[in-house]
């Protein structure tokens, strides 16, 4: 198998109101995926999908060869897009949360990252900054094992410094076969850190290639192809 | 990020450019072992399949030789990286006297222009 992600004629509405159109998409192994798309395109809408807490109204989804389930969901490692961390709980214990919830914790990664970007493990949860929190939602995210990493937002709230940072532990933790799927606006921060592009626009797949043949092809950057394709 | 990229041409072709220059100037020594993949795609902030398309790219020129299993080592054929250079410095040459043209100095205006900047 050397796809983790196999997508067939994806459909997903609300209420009537479209949100995916027929969406064929493969992922190989090994590859940094940017999924871009304008607010609403249905970004957030297909990483829930792929994690299981949607269900599309057709279609068919393979994640490392299996249909959505429990053990697709023990090999895919999801940073959702608000805050999931308990508020009342310390640093420390959200870690310890999470090694005991999954087997594939890795908690000298997580010591490694926590230290690198000072974070008070001491502290509760609450008391952090919003930036500082999505830094601890990452750092958990990214010590798993994980087969699939589903990122969607990751980098909003941080500093650029942050940004630089976490970008770098994505490049240097991510095991060669594993994926990553970005879900972002900040297209010129992570461009250089992607293999491929996956665009979506109302719903529907505009664009999926390698970032180096939408170079090549376009003679742009992905940043300026993007604000082309979706000029307002 | 370290290395920096412009958004005109594949991130693999810089990355060649940037490998080669380093080769040509000597900050990558003839006969020295490069880095792995994964510490130059982190130095680089680039995807390591980025970095592995540009090394073997570099590989077919003969600057980079693989040894299996023991990683990625600079060429030791001097003479080669001579021609590279002398390559760097040709295209680096026209390029600039291309420009100059465009605003119609001639030879030897040029030279005495040069001949009056203190490098």
């Amino acid at each position: 198998m050397d796809k983790i992600l196999e997508c067939r004629g994806l459909n997903k509405a609300y209420n009537g109101f479209p949100a995916l159109n027929n969406i064929n998409l493969s992922v190989a192994k090994g590859r940094i995926v940017g999924l871009l798309g304008p607010n609403g395109s249905g970004k957030t809408t297909l990483i829930k999908i792929l994690t299981g807490l949607l269900t599309p109204n057709t279609g068919e989804i393979l994640i490392d060869g299996k249909q959505i389930g429990p053990e697709t969901k023990s090999i895919v490692s999801y940073l959702p897009d608000h805050n999931f961390l308990a508020p009342w709980r310390t640093v420390d214990g959200m870690v310890k949360y999470f090694a005991d919830f999954y087997t594939d914790f890795d908690m000298s990664r997580a010591d490694t990252m926590l230290d690198n970007l000072g974070i008070d493990r001491k502290a509760k949860i609450k008391t952090l900054s919003k930036g500082t929190q999505e830094k601890v939602a990452l750092i958990l995210i990214m010590s798993r094992r994980a087969k699939l990493y589903l990122l969607d937002e990751p980098i909003a709230g941080v500093d650029p410094a942050t940004r630089d940072y976490i970008l770098r532990t994505i490049l240097s933790n991510y095991d060669s076969d594993s994926t990553i799927i970005i879900s972002t606006h900040l297209i010129s921060d992570v461009e250089q850190v992607l293999s491929d592009v996956v665009m979506i626009n109302t719903g529907n797949l505009v664009v999926a290639d390698t970032v180096d043949n939408l170079r090549e092809k376009t003679g742009k950057s992905v940043d300026e192809y993007f604000r082309e394709v979706f000029r307002c | 990020m370290a290395w920096e990229f412009n958004g005109k041409s594949p991130i693999f072709k810089q990355i060649n450019d940037i490998i080669i220059s380093k080769i040509i100037k000597g900050d990558y020594k003839s006969g020295e072992k490069l880095a792995s993949v994964r510490d130059l795609a982190v130095e680089a902030g680039v995807n390591p399949n980025t970095m592995q398309r540009a090394l073997s790219e570099i590989e077919g020129t003969g600057l980079l030789t693989t040894l299996r299993g023991d990683g990625r080592y600079i060429t030791e054929d001097k003479e080669l990286i001579g021609k590279f250079r002398q390559r760097f410095i040709e295209e680096s040459t026209a390029e600039f006297l291309g420009k100059m043209r465009a605003l119609d100095f001639s030879k030897d205006e040029i030279i005495s222009i040069i001949s009056k900047i203190n490098m």
